[in-house]
């Protein structure tokens, strides 16, 4: 690799230094592509041909059979639809929640503004599994009969759209309070004077101007949420109710039979992400790199 | 996981950009004077409801697995929760033989992810960042795995290191009975085997956070280097890397937190079998498995709390600062 960085003047691009680069990076990002494109070699291929012939060999059919299969004999529709009644209210709330407390500690309060952001920002680094624990148990132990189908906190949706927005909205609130924070203090001040409600200072100017963080925003917990594993895999225990990434992984005992199957079912589950990656790419980024930089 | 994943994951917004607190600070003041009655309730609750979802959903667990750290408890009454003082502990660090393994295999995720794919993030990002065609192109290429599920991953890395059908042993002959390498199941092998899907994924990540940080370097430091005659190496190590020190220390903070949460990937790579025991996957284990103990988890649990606030106080504790100076 340190080969190939020899010296290349920014102003001065020579020739052969380039073409060197092009082909390093090309290189290196086949090299980066190859685990998935064995995955989607795998996945084309029906499992006679390859347990007869070895999965390094030349194709004979190519085709989508084992998505066909990997979606229909596991109802992956089933589990699409329990994602989306997690990620969608999760990700809405979590941004109105934060919002209010973003606006909230960048229009009026700066004493409890620091603490608060702290709060919120150090909860969000913390490992998971440091408070699983009591959650597990604080789940169980809630009742919540005819409000949820199990009638506890536990192996319900809403206790995961809960933790969900607990555990997000700290990350959120950080960026959405150094977003308000630079708009013109005097937008609001002028609305304040002229007799305003709070209500409308924060949903009617402050919200609207906020648009490019909250899509950005929006982007990463949709894709965040989505890819969860953890949270659903400990506190939800009917198979059933599992979203799809956290449903892989009995899915993948008990209906993805052959590897073919399972290189079809793990890359099912990853189109959506990519759909909304490609779809929302520059809002993904800039989501991820939102203050990581002074901007 | 996952948070995160994944991973998941939020630390990257850690620098806050310097705003116009001093000024603000008045006009917060005159905020706050023209307020009604009914505005400081709207107010109150805007910054109250959020606060106690998540001051109840992370910060008391997070007490009530330090407390608990101390107890024995079977989960279903109050009143049989029993002080125990230091056994939880001292039954972790003396009798448990996964516990220091898995300790050892969190500090060597650390220690792989922070010397292999954060140099090689940084190398990328300063190959791309030089304007050439097709970045775009590269760029995706390497971010691609971060985008896409820490289970999915594994699932793909499985299908690449499975002793029968697996690419590796497929194409070097390893697949035949009596001459199995096996990757995953092989504890000499297995972490390794799996720190190499891991460095694959936080490559990427490293290397946009790294974009991010050389897209804000002065462009004329860049030129006044190069008219000083300095080569591409020399205005890198001392003008570029020094300028990058807020993007290192997030690099840094976010590196570790992902070493201590790596979770997804274990699993579904082989359940956190012998050799790739984790921190992460002792606590689990302990809720979803057979004979759960809620206090001796909670032990495990207080580990890991006590190792992220080593490294988040401080942290914190800089970033707040420097907000509050500004």
């Amino acid at each position: 690799m340190s080969t190939v960085s020899a010296p290349v003047k920014q102003r001065t691009p020579i020739r052969p230094a380039r073409v060197l680069l092009h082909v390093f990076l090309a290189g290196t990002a086949l090299a980066w592509l190859a685990p998935l494109l064995w995955a989607i070699f795998s996945a084309l291929r029906p499992y006679s041909e390859t347990s007869e012939r070895g999965y390094v060999s030349w194709p004979h059919t190519l085709n989508f059979d084992n998505f066909k299969n990997a979606f229909t004999q596991s109802d992956m529709t089933h589990y699409f639809m329990n994602t989306l009644i997690i990620a969608v209210p999760a990700v809405l709330l979590t941004l109105f929640l934060s919002s209010m407390v973003a606006f909230y500690v960048s229009r009026f309060d700066f004493r409890l503004n620091l603490a608060l952001l702290l709060v919120f920002t150090a909860g969000n680094l913390l490992p998971q599994q440091v408070i699983i624990t009591p959650l597990y148990r604080l789940y169980l132990l809630t009742n919540l009969p005819g409000i949820t189908a199990s009638g506890k906190l536990y192996d319900s949706a809403l206790g995961l759209v809960l933790i969900h927005v607990a555990f997000q909205s700290g990350f959120c609130a950080f960026v959405l309070a150094n977003y308000m924070r630079s708009l013109p203090h005097e937008l609001t001040e002028a609305a304040l004077v002229d007799g305003a409600s709070v209500w409308r200072l924060y949903w009617q100017i402050t919200l609207p101007l906020c648009k490019p963080a909250m899509a950005a925003l929006a982007t990463l917990l949709s894709i965040w949420i989505y890819n969860d594993f953890f949270w659903a895999l400990v506190l939800i225990s009917t198979g059933e109710n599992m979203p799809i990434t956290s449903a892989l992984n009995n899915l993948s005992g008990q209906y993805f039979t052959d590897p073919n199957l399972v290189a079809a079912g793990a890359l099912l589950t990853a189109i959506p992400t990519l759909i909304v990656y490609f779809a929302l790419q520059r809002q993904f980024v800039s989501g991820l790199t939102l203050g990581s930089n002074k901007g | 996981m996952t948070t995160d994943t994944t991973t998941k994951t939020p630390e990257a917004a850690a620098v806050p950009p310097s705003g116009a607190a001093s000024a603000s600070k008045r006009a917060a003041q005159g905020h706050r004077r023209l307020l009604t009655r009914r505005d400081r309730i709207t107010l109150g609750l805007m910054a109250g409801v959020p606060t106690v979802l998540h001051v109840a959903l992370v910060w008391v667990t997070a007490l009530a697995s330090i407390a608990l750290a101390f107890t024995t408890w079977d989960g279903i009454g109050f009143d049989s929760i029993k002080w125990v003082g230091l056994d939880n502990f001292k039954q972790l660090f003396n009798d448990n033989p996964q516990f220091w393994p898995a300790l050892q295999h969190n500090v060597v995720w650390f220690v792989v992810l922070i010397l292999i794919p954060t140099p090689l993030g940084l190398f990328l990002a300063v190959q791309l960042d030089k304007k050439i065609r097709f970045s775009r192109v590269y760029q995706t290429a390497f971010f691609l795995p971060v985008v896409i599920s820490m289970a999915c991953i594994g699932f793909v890395w499985q299908l690449v290191y499975n002793p029968d059908t697996g690419l590796i042993n497929s194409l070097i002959g390893a697949n035949k009975p009596g001459h199995y390498i096996d990757w995953i199941g092989d504890p000499k092998l297995n972490l390794w085997a799996v720190l190499i899907a891991a460095s694959w994924r936080h490559t990427g990540y490293m290397m946009i956070l790294y974009l991010a940080g050389l897209k804000g370097v002065d462009p004329s430091l860049r030129e006044a280097s190069a008219l000083d005659g300095a080569n591409e190496w020399q205005t890198f190590k001392n003008v570029i890397f020094p300028t990058l020190r807020p993007t290192n220390t997030v690099v840094l903070v976010v590196t570790i937190i992902e070493s201590l949460r790596a979770f997804d990937l274990v699993f579904v790579f082989n359940k956190g079998a012998q050799g790739t025991e984790l921190l992460s996957i002792l606590v689990t284990n302990n809720i979803i498995g057979e004979s759960s103990r809620i206090g001796y988890g909670s032990a495990i649990a207080v580990v890991l709390l006590v190792i992220s606030l080593i490294v988040i106080i401080p942290y914190l504790i800089a970033t707040f600062r420097k907000e509050r100076r500004a």
